[in-house]
């Protein structure tokens, strides 16, 4: 008989994949939970979140918004008694979701990201106007003028260039980037 | 002359050139010439780990490639960036299987990386390569009377590097403000994450957090804070106003970069250093600078109001 992995499994092999410990030690101190600057934020605390995969609750976990608020921060991982890195957990479960197209309608973490990777594909630098479309919206008519307003005071200052900045050897950048990831439907 | 392969981050482009200006005029100064990496590329930020891990190392392994061939150590002035590349450099030092992935990937720019490159951020330079005596010695107009809190941010000290910098209490930063004349009040917010990218997706809970550094600056009576991040800078600059107008706050106070301050009391023009792009008015920290060093503590009055 075949068996196949538990999704607590799936996600430990990835923190594994980092090259960091998983989730099997953690003890439930919710040390974590306290260091986090983001966790008023977060409709499950990372401990309670670490919790949840170990009991396989996969749709829970997917659904929760915790994991895209993490700002990468490192308090977590900087303090965790069982030397588990809460916040590579994050990120493997942001790629998890990803990967799978499996997370809350309603964050901007996952086309934010997708719109950034596809910058710098195209120009080797970041160019801020170029996420806009991805975020603009998210606070309505109301939203998109105070948007538009602060983007005008930083034009106005010179932090906000008009021409996004590329590289010199684009074409050598994105081949180099082709033999690690096939750039077709992502360009 | 002490040179470095000097990475200054896409930021250092756009919203962040005063922190680009400030640190060549003060390299300058210190006899330290900063290098621009040939062709430099983005160092991936947070997103691109958010999507894949190896393509996020491979961005950085150009950059390490590229300077490996000047044979000088790299500096990055933000905190991500010198995550992201000393990130990358560790993995690709400790494991062979993905050097020889991203070497093959390398070959397409004609490049190749054998992991003799080291990465550091800009303030370990000025603390560590420099040092505090050498900097004491070019400071003119020391920054008496104005009190600074020091904001690390958070990529600059974690994870621990094991470089001898300590993660969980850090003073170098007090330290090297103290040796440009000026007071580090106590900011216990000091190592806390300002939000960076939820700025952009979670925009409520980023304010939240970057109140909270500004009340904790407020509270220690700061005329400034000093920062040595872009990312730190721009939330805790560009978005005060949002911030203020979010949570009925009236915060004013100004947010400069350790160079902007290092390169003022060295006597370097404000404009020279790019003071004057700010969305926060940095002219209190300017009066306090122009002030005769008597006239300081009869008008030692805090600029910053406490919301």
């Amino acid at each position: 008989m075949y068996s196949t992995l538990s999704f607590a499994d799936e996600i430990s092999n990835e923190m594994y994949a980092t090259g960091t410990r998983g989730l099997n030690c953690c003890i439930q101190c919710a040390t974590c939970s306290a260091a986090c600057p983001a966790v008023d934020f977060m409709d499950h605390t990372p401990r309670r979140l670490i919790g949840m995969i170990n009991a396989g609750m996969r749709e829970e976990v997917l659904n929760s918004n915790t994991y895209w608020m993490c700002a990468s921060c490192y308090a977590c991982s900087e303090r965790c008694p069982k030397e588990i890195k809460p916040s590579e957990l994050m990120y493997v479960l942001k790629r998890y979701s990803i990967w799978k197209n499996r997370y809350r309608s309603d964050m901007v973490g996952p086309e934010f990201s997708r719109r950034f990777v596809k910058t710098i594909m195209r120009n080797g630098k970041s160019y801020e106007p170029g996420y806009a479309p991805a975020f603009i919206f998210e606070g309505g008519v109301q939203g998109m003028l105070r948007e538009m307003q602060f983007g005008m005071k930083m034009l106005a200052k010179g932090r906000i260039p008009l021409v996004p900045s590329r590289i010199k050897r684009l074409d050598n950048f994105r081949r180099m980037l082709s033999r690690i990831v096939p750039l077709e439907g992502i360009e | 002359m002490k040179r470095y392969a000097y990475f200054p981050g896409c930021s250092a482009e756009t919203v962040s050139a005063s922190y680009h200006l400030s640190t060549v005029e003060t390299g300058a100064k210190l006899g330290i010439e900063f290098q621009e990496i040939e062709d430099w590329n983005c160092c991936g930020a947070t997103p691109y780990t958010n999507v894949d891990e190896l393509l996020a190392n491979a961005l950085c392994a150009r950059n390490l490639a590229i300077a490996e061939r000047t044979g000088l150590d790299v500096v990055a002035p933000c905190n991500a960036c010198f995550k992201n590349l000393h990130h990358a450099n560790e993995q690709l030092r400790a494991d062979a299987d993905l050097a020889e992935h991203l070497n093959y990937a390398l070959e397409a720019d004609d490049l190749h990386y054998a992991g003799t490159t080291k990465v550091h951020h800009l303030i370990h330079v000025f603390v560590r390569d420099v040092g505090f005596e050498a900097i004491k010695k070019k400071v003119t107009h020391p920054l008496k009377g104005l009190k600074v809190a020091a904001y690390y941010g958070c990529q600059l000290v974690r994870p621990d590097r094991g470089d001898g910098f300590d993660p969980a209490g850090p003073t170098y930063f007090e330290d090297l403000l103290r040796a440009i004349g000026a007071e580090a009040v106590p900011f216990p917010y000091r190592l806390r994450c300002c939000g960076a990218s939820l700025m952009i997706g979670q925009r409520h809970a980023a304010l939240a957090m970057v109140r909270d550094l500004l009340r904790g600056a407020a509270q220690a009576k700061a005329d400034v804070v000093a920062t040595a991040c872009p990312l730190c800078q721009l939330n805790l600059e560009a978005y005060q106003k949002d911030v203020n107008r979010e949570f009925g706050t009236t915060y004013e106070i100004p947010v400069l970069y350790f160079t902007q301050l290092m390169g003022l009391a060295m006597g370097i023009s404000p404009k020279k250093l790019g003071i004057g792009t700010e969305l926060v008015s940095a002219q209190p920290v300017l009066d306090c600078v122009a002030r005769k060093p008597a006239a300081v503590a009869a008008a030692a009055a805090p600029t910053a109001k406490v919301g």
